[in-house]
């Protein structure tokens, strides 16, 4: 029990959560469907975490036994104090359901609902019941003539209801009315009245029924707008702020579909309220039209769209490999392989002629910059789905062909390293290959060096490309490297990946391989690359000029003096003196503090766009970035797709935001000062946590820094946090049965910055509540995303904390496998990939820094401190000792 | 002998004049005479060794629970409760003795009913026989099984007709109120307030619900997790006559929530605590007057309608309330505005 004082909690209007409501939710239906009460307890909470104040339970699906899952998922949460702490509304259209879930709850619930259609007698037997469990309830405007459009009918009925239940003593206070909120703007003009009636019905209700309150499903309103959800989210914020004054109490709603009034758009917040007052004739034209931009689509578009479709086929297939239109393109390759075979052409043709036309063009631009990556992922789907029509085609033919006129111009294995599991870029680069004409068989991620050697054998490949993100990834990529020297292996190695540079590639690949090793600095030099290696002419000049440049990279290394260290001792003597009686106070809420499912709503407004232009290589800082006068067009049509791509992963709940952050009692080591030691009061253990120190020597009297420096001796608080970001596996293989790696690349992109905008709500929520050491904290995204915030959150493998090794600790502390879902590599590679960990330092002072070259001290000392020998501690810190 | 069908006003003007006494405990009283194996048993004949099976006694030593009584009569009770706190089906079945529930509860309600009669005769002040159910020792929220959250050992239907038995028994005992008592769990209240609902519908007449929860904790929670405001929004469907606080610990201790459930509760408040916490022994040693001194203080501040004792309290303590309460004003039943008022574990307010 978090907080065992009533809190007297009330309030005046309330938003009843339904994402425990099957009916209103996919994944909770999804979950109760599939045995999994865990999970679905855990959404209960996360609502309730998230502010409801009453939640909906509904368990009426047809294939759901809805008895046996109510009072299953009633008795679960009763055994949650957490969630068990607000009152439940037991909801369902089957009596036997209600009575069923009136046993098992504890407090005084609401009972969602009950009606006059069958009659009066049921009406009063089952409010007679409602009285003798002791619950409120919700009466539906539904007679015996059906339910209740018009406003008269709406307050007849309410009317008829309240009399009847007042008669028999029922306390008017406990009756919600539910005056039926119906679709509007559906085109049919009888509906056009539904809006204004329900809000001047709740008005006469609430005259004619003293104490009554009224409530309302809010997603019906909305109806005719599905998949639109800017459109709904704005239609049910304006109604809100229609019928609340009106009299509404309550209503059913999805939190994350409601907008602030003030924020919506004038245009659309007045096409709103014109349909759902009534205030113009034409209302629900105006809005359907209007609604149609939101979709991302404009009329312009339409004219220009029907104006192409009228061009000959090659001209179409081009176009729609430039622009990336997927549309048509079944069709239209058809049409192309049909014409071709008409006068005895093949197959093949189709792609040797316009598709290979299209992607020339689609490669000239991309080659002279007019062009850039997202476009061109987006083109390769096309020109997948093309080639994917016409397979089965040419494997018709094939027994006809010679194995010489197969038409790739090579084979490229790519393998994203054992230990590491990010593939974002290695996808873009597969991708970018393949629709240059090379076949690239991809073996994924995790990948051991003998599967790729042996790939490479099978498929009589041509080169290997690697990629890595985490830095164990470029020891790896060393081991592959030596390994197929070992193998006497000759062909070209292709090193890629974010950590990757040519430095490192030089100093530590390259020795390793006599054959060509070449580090791709990104996707759009790929394809030069890979070209130059398989052409006779360029292939001898580049390598050897590759080799040259590296050599020279040696060189200018090996001459150069590296900074001067200091020894450890002497570094631990110039530490960061932090003054600290401005530590913060303890945590407001110490302990644990699990969040299974954030809502993806709130996050989406937390999102750090730069990296994302940035992962597509258009290089630029956002928002400037989509008026940028070279990328700028890429970069908003990019912003557009992942919009929208946001709003149906929002909507549709494709992914699943987990987190944990803790605090802990700790203090740094009197003995070293460069470990902090946390207490875990309840198993009664201590906890090290070695941080390395920087040991550069340092000008003036700037300090050589550790993140222990930032601990009290004498008693402090140190926190930790993991978010991940759960779910894409489904929609990633969707899209790559699809053959869209547009879009599955774009949903990776956006899974990381989620964990990316996860980490900073958390750190945020850390801040102004849990650690709660800055509860005034008001701060701008723009601000959140520049840090002007206090406090540090530092990554293991990161400058500051730069082992990654600590991560297994940290993951203990957390209880993160169990807490959130994520497992760690043997390279401490977090999985889901999209997941981000660290440590939280509260004090004023704190700052990132980056530790930088070690010595041999200090590695010693830290191979001690943690208990391992001096190899494995060399192998963790290898990128910081030279 | 019959209960008066108009207790509920009878009690309610009654606790417009003054603070009402209740009565202390029935267990250390028994204790106290030392029976014997056979004095339980009698001539029942039951399979099982019923010693320490107090609420037999009802049928086997009739006389001592109307020594008792009579001593808190005497002592200065109004309201007296009838040995039954575990006279229901679950909790005689340690003793296989189910099938004597029926009798136990009838005959304890006659002692108490006939002892009412006599006082009141005797000095024309009212008195009333609460007749009492405990919470038995199932629980409808919790599951025993940690490993097992969803399940429980008993549902609601079979433990509102375990109830149900019980009160119809009392209520044939000629009891004026049915007293559930000791609620730990909210849930289980739940229950007992159904079964005298079907019970009143059998009957067709009123039948008055006293209840009262007790606290596991000192933040104020019974072991079912709900706060005082939480429990009592959770009940008072119930519409009970008095709604309050026993057991739990000392008074000192029960002060604060006492005070919360007083000012929101738009119904008469009793409240007996035990007294004091008890010793390293396990005994309850805090003096009459001592316990006397603390409930004073809700007196003083009429924020109670009834008092009295539960565990280690005796006539002498009924005594010293009594005299300490003796001539204080009672509380006033507050009316608080009306509003939309459930309940999770805490309390949530929809305001009017």
């Amino acid at each position: 029990m978090t907080d065992a004082k009533d809190q007297g909690r009330s309030a005046r209007f309330i938003n009843i959560g339904e994402r425990t409501n099957v009916t209103g939710s996919a994944r909770f239906k999804k979950l109760i469907m599939a045995d999994d009460y865990t999970t679905a307890v855990e959404v209960a909470r996360q609502q309730v975490e998230n502010g409801a104040q009453v939640i909906d339970v509904n368990m009426d699906e047809g294939l759901l036994d809805a008895v046996h899952a109510m009072t299953t998922f009633l008795k679960l949460i009763a055994a949650e104090p957490d969630i068990a702490r607000v009152p439940v509304m037991i909801d369902s259209s089957k009596w036997e359901v209600i009575e069923a879930g009136l046993k098992c709850v504890s407090g005084k619930p609401i009972v969602n609902s009950i009606s006059m259609k069958e009659g009066e007698e049921p009406f009063l037997e089952q409010a007679r019941k409602c009285m003798a469990y002791g619950a409120a309830v919700v009466v539906m405007a539904f007679d015996e003539v059906g339910q209740a459009d018009t406003k008269e009918r709406k307050v007849e009925i309410c009317k008829r209801a309240y009399d009847l239940l007042v008669g028999i003593g029922f306390p008017p206070e406990d009756i919600i009315f539910d005056p039926n909120i119906f679709a509007v703007a559906t085109g049919i003009e009888d509906h056009d009245r539904y809006g204004l009636d329900f809000i001047e019905a709740v008005r006469e209700i609430k005259e004619q029924c003293p104490h009554a309150k009224t409530s309302g499903g809010l997603s019906n309103l909305s109806f005719s707008f599905r998949g639109n959800e800017t459109v709904r989210r704005a239609m049910h914020s304006v109604f809100l702020y229609h019928a609340i004054p009106a009299g509404l109490d309550m209503a059913i709603v999805n939190a994350g579909q409601l907008d602030v009034y003030d924020q919506i758009e004038l245009r659309l917040r007045e096409a709103c309220e014109d349909v759902i007052l009534m205030r113009r004739n034409d209302a629900t034209e105006r809005l359907i039209e209007l609604a149609e931009s939101y979709k991302g689509k404009s009329k312009e578009d339409d004219k220009q769209a029907a104006e192409w479709r009228g061009w000959p086929v090659e001209k179409r297939l081009e176009h729609a490999l430039v622009k990336g239109i997927d549309a048509h393109i079944v069709d239209d390759t058809e049409e192309a392989r049909a014409a071709i075979e008409a006068r005895e052409g093949r197959p093949i043709e189709v792609i040797e002629g316009p598709l290979m036309d299209g992607m020339n063009v689609v490669g000239d631009l991309f080659g002279s910059g007019k062009m850039f990556l997202p476009q061109v992922v987006k083109s390769a789907r096309v020109m997948k789905k093309a080639v994917a029509h016409l397979i089965p085609f040419i494997e018709a033919e094939k027994d006809l062909l010679p194995e010489a006129e197969r038409a790739s111009k090579g084979t490229i294995i790519m393998a994203t390293v054992k230990g590491d599991v990010h593939d974002i870029g290695k996808n873009i680069v597969g991708v970018v290959l393949q629709c240059n004409g090379y076949d690239v068989v991809d073996l994924g991620v995790m990948v051991p060096w003998p599967d790729i050697l042996k790939a490479a054998n099978d498929n009589k490949a041509d080169m290997i490309g690697l990629s890595g993100l985490i830095t164990p990834s470029l020891d790896e990529m060393v081991t592959v490297a030596e390994e197929m020297q070992r193998a006497d292996m000759t062909m070209p190695l292709l090193i890629g990946g974010a950590t990757t540079s040519k430095v490192h590639t030089a100093l530590k690949i390259d020795p390793s391989y006599e054959g060509p090793v070449i580090h791709v600095l990104d996707a759009s030099r790929a394809v030069g690359v890979a070209s130059k290696l398989l052409s006779d002419t360029q292939r001898d000049d580049f390598v050897s000029d590759t080799a040259g440049e590296y050599t020279k990279v040696r060189d200018a290394r090996a001459g150069k003096t590296p900074s001067q260290l200091l020894t450890l001792t002497e570094a631990r003597a110039n530490f960061y003196d932090a003054y600290l009686s401005d530590k913060p106070a303890p945590p407001a809420q110490p302990g644990i503090h699990v969040f299974d499912d954030w809502s993806l709503e709130d996050l989406r407004d937390y999102i750090d766009w730069t990296p994302f232009f940035r992962s597509w290589e258009l290089h630029g800082n956002y928002p400037a970035i989509l008026t940028d006068n070279v990328v700028g067009e890429s970069a908003r049509s990019l912003k557009e797709d992942a919009d929208a791509m946001l709003d149906q992963i929002v909507a549709e709940e494709w992914l699943t935001a987990r987190g944990v952050a803790g605090f802990w009692p700790c203090a740094r080591d009197h003995q070293c000062r460069d470990d902090v030691i946390i207490h875990r009061v309840r198993r009664e253990e201590n906890v090290r946590l070695p941080f390395l120190r920087q040991q550069i020597k340092k000008s003036r009297d700037r300090a050589n820094m550790c993140l222990a420096d930032f601990i009290d001796p004498d008693g402090d608080w140190i926190g930790g946090f993991a978010v991940g970001i759960h779910g894409i596996e489904a929609h990633s293989a969707r899209f790559q049965a699809d053959k869209d790696d547009y879009s599955d690349i774009l949903l990776k992109a956006l899974a990381d910055r989620f964990a990316e905008a996860f980490a900073e709500r958390l750190h945020q929520h850390t801040r102004t509540e849990l650690w709660g050491y800055a509860p005034g904290e008001q701060l701008t995204n723009e601000a959140l995303i520049k840090e002007e915030y206090r406090g540090i959150r530092p990554a293991p493998g990161y400058p500051a904390c730069p082992d990654h090794s600590l991560k297994p600790i940290l993951f203990d502390l957390l209880d993160a496998e169990k807490n959130v879902g994520l497992t760690l590599t043997e390279s401490f590679a977090m999985y889901p990939t999209a997941a981000v960990s660290g440590f939280y330092f509260g004090h004023p002072e704190s700052q990132y820094f980056g530790v930088a070259r070690i010595g041999r001290d200090q590695l010693e000392a830290y191979a001690d401190r943690r208990g391992v020998d001096v190899a494995t501690a060399e192998r963790w810190l290898r990128p910081n000792l030279d | 002998m019959t209960a008066k069908t108009n207790s509920r006003e009878k009690l309610q003007d009654a606790a417009k004049e003054r603070v009402l006494i209740f009565d202390g405990a029935f267990g250390t009283q028994i204790q106290e005479r030392k029976l014997t194996e056979d004095d339980y048993a009698g001539t029942l004949g039951l399979n099982a060794d019923q010693k320490g099976n107090n609420d037999i006694l009802a049928l086997t030593r009739p006389d001592v629970i109307r020594d008792i009584t009579r001593s808190y009569l005497d002592a200065g009770s109004d309201v007296i409760s009838t040995n039954t706190f575990s006279a229901n089906r679950i909790s005689q079945a340690d003793y296989a003795a189910e099938d004597q529930v029926a009798a136990i509860n009838i005959a304890s309600g006659k002692i108490a009913r006939q002892l009412a009669d006599e006082y009141e005769a005797k000095d024309g002040k009212p008195r009333f026989v609460a007749g009492a159910i405990g919470p038995t020792n199932k629980t409808l929220s919790l599951s025993p099984d940690v490993e097992d959250p969803g399940f429980r050992e008993i549902d609601f239907d079979e433990l509102t007709a375990v109830y149900k038995e019980q009160a119809a028994a009392l209520i044939e005992g000629g009891c004026d109120f049915i007293l559930i008592e000791t609620v730990f769990d909210t849930l289980n209240a739940k229950a007992g307030v159904m079964a005298v609902k079907q019970l009143e519908d059998e009957l067709g007449r009123d039948i008055p619900i006293m209840m009262s929860m007790t606290l596991t904790d000192l933040s104020g929670r019974n072991l079912s997790g709900h706060t005082v405001e939480a429990f009592w929004y959770a009940i008072r469907h119930a519409k009970p006559v008095t709604v309050g606080l026993n057991c739990s610990f000392g008074a000192d201790q029960l002060r604060p929530h006492v005070q919360a459930l007083s000012a929101i509760a738009d119904t008469l408040i009793m409240a007996y605590p035990n007294a004091g916490l008890p010793n390293e022994l396990g005994e309850y040693d805090e003096m009459p007057d001592t316990t006397a001194g603390l409930v004073k203080q809700w007196a003083d501040k009429a924020q109670v309608n009834i008092l009295g004792g539960c565990c280690g309290s005796s006539p002498a303590h009924i005594k010293a309330i009594a005299d300490a309460v003796e001539g204080l004003p009672p509380r006033k039943v507050p009316e608080p505005e009306t509003a939309m008022r459930l309940a999770g574990l805490e309390s949530f307010v929809v305001a009017d």
